[in-house]
């Protein structure tokens, strides 16, 4: 026996190789099925702020923020042969905030997505004015070539921070009758959009009967910072909460909370003109909880103090 | 190496760990005057760099007048005294500006300027200060500039690391700020203080 290593021949090198190359078919074969599984990427665009992702099955298309298709959540998505549809709880949660106010006459929804909560107020309310406020060029682009989205003389983007927008609104004077924050479920999570200051100056835009809906988290340490924080500035809210939704909505408002019995009687009107959406209102008075479910001795979140994107960790 | 000299490679640790403790922090500042959008990252950056190549110049040309350490632990002083505007004013002066300013480009940049720049340029002027301190010989000017680069960086990296993981979970922004400011204010005067006390310590 030899204690020489004996340099592979040429032949055996090829073997190897060979074997490796299958090897590393196979295996990316595999990945590739697993990735694909009937989903395919219709569009990928790297903007500023993330990575966008359009992708499409036999049934729903969908906007993703992520980084590859198979990480990251699905920012937005609709079924391909019913685009009217709500695919997802927490845009049915925050249409259940119709059962508190209806009607609203302006509307400022914080982050565009793929402009699932603006067509669905738009269908609601065809007279109102929807001010969207969306910080990344990139998302109105994609919103416009893959989800229909369109400006109109009623509807009208603007790109830039929301934080700003809310300054100068509140500076102009204007106001909204209803303001939905649904910037929150990316992976980043912008923190001057969660501190205390930022929804007094949102509460400022409200008028006496106005309303706030927040698509946020629903667990980790942020869930009780952000529901002091809440708490502290309108007071008592609707936690609305659906088993298997990892969003819960806040809806707050300024004035005095309905109670149970009130948003049961109101919902039965409402039934037929959310039918379209595939949404059954009935089911929601029950899920607008007032409970203080969460640490009332977690800090709240300000603009001095606002680690949320540590704390949502 | 002397005590001095220890002395003075703490210090410009210390002063590294700072500047990129605020610089971090500014995002913080003017998110809700500007947002937190790329270029207002972009605005705090440029002043950074720019406050900091002017403080280097300064630094680097007092350097030749009698270096000393009771100059030098005024230049932590000074800076100290200089993050005073940030930590009370920095919200009214936020407040003009947006009214003045429409683009948030511009108001974040001019912003920067007017809460950034000065201590930072003073705190640059630490560094080139420093090399003077601890050099001995021509010859060994580089390895000296090598180390104190090495030492006052890694207080840069520290700096961010601790003020972005820890720091801003446990504390409020303006507390990590007067921390920051009495830490310099301690520096300058022991500094100062060892300087006056202790006689050629210039010297060594």
């Amino acid at each position: 026996m030899s204690n020489y290593k004996v340099a592979p021949t040429s032949r055996q090198l090829a073997k190897t190789e060979v074997l490796v190359i299958v090897a590393l078919a196979i295996l990316i074969f595999t990945v590739d099925l697993f990735a694909q599984n009937g989903v395919r990427n219709i569009h990928r665009e790297r903007s500023l702020y993330r990575n966008i992702l359009v992708t499409e099955d036999s049934t729903r298309r969908c906007m993703r923020f992520t980084i590859s298709s198979r990480s990251g959540q699905n920012q937005s998505c609709r079924f391909v042969d019913n685009p009217v549809a709500l695919v997802f709880p927490y845009a049915k949660m925050a249409l259940s905030g119709l059962l508190v106010k209806d009607n609203p006459q302006r509307i400022l929804i914080v982050g565009l997505g793929g402009a699932t909560l603006s067509d669905t107020y738009r269908r609601l309310f065809p007279d109102a004015e929807i001010i969207i406020s969306e910080i990344d060029d990139a998302v109105f682009r994609v919103a416009r070539d893959y989800f229909d989205f369109a400006e109109t003389d009623k509807i009208k983007v603007d790109i830039g921070d929301a934080r700003v927008y809310v300054k100068r609104a509140g500076l102009r004077g204007e106001i909204f009758d209803l303001v939905i924050l649904d910037a929150f479920n990316g992976e980043y999570i912008p923190e001057h959009l969660m501190a205390a200051e930022f929804l007094q100056e949102v509460k400022q835009l409200l008028p006496e009967d106005g309303m706030v809906i927040a698509n946020t988290f629903s667990t980790s340490r942020l869930y009780a910072a952000e529901s002091n924080t809440y708490q502290s500035v309108f007071g008592e809210f609707y936690n609305v909460r659906m088993p298997g939704s990892g969003n819960r909505v806040i809806i707050a408002s300024n004035q005095p909370l309905l109670d149970q019995d009130t948003l049961e009687s109101r919902a039965p009107a409402f039934l037929q003109r959310l039918e379209v959406f595939d949404m059954d209102i009935t089911d929601f008075p029950e899920l607008m909880s007032t409970e203080i479910t969460w640490d009332t001795g977690q800090r709240i979140l300000t603009d001095q103090y606002s680690p949320a994107n540590l704390l949502n960790n | 190496m002397s005590q001095i000299k220890i002395l003075v490679m703490v210090l410009a640790f210390i002063a590294g760990f700072i500047i990129m403790a605020i610089e971090l922090l500014g995002g913080r500042i003017l998110a809700p005057y500007f947002g937190s959008s790329i270029y207002v990252w972009g605005s705090i950056i440029t002043v950074f760099m720019l406050s900091l190549s002017i403080g280097y110049l300064c630094g680097g040309k007092l350097s030749l007048y009698n270096p000393n350490l009771k100059t030098y632990g005024s230049f932590f002083a000074i800076a100290a005294l200089l993050l005073l505007p940030l930590i009370i004013w920095s919200n009214p002066l936020m407040e003009a500006l947006f009214l003045q300013i429409e683009d948030p480009r511009y108001g974040s940049l001019i912003i920067s300027m007017m809460l950034f720049f000065l201590p930072t340029a003073v705190m640059g002027m630490i560094a080139p200060y420093s090399v003077r301190l601890l050099v001995d010989s021509t010859q060994g000017s580089g390895h000296v500039a090598g180390k104190l680069y090495f030492i006052s960086t890694l207080g840069s990296a520290l700096g961010t690391l601790a003020t972005s993981f820890y720091l801003v979970l446990w504390f409020e922004v303006n507390q990590i700020l007067i921390t920051m400011l009495l830490t310099l204010l301690v520096a300058g005067i022991t500094a100062i203080i060892i300087g006056t006390k202790i006689p050629g310590a210039e010297d060594e």
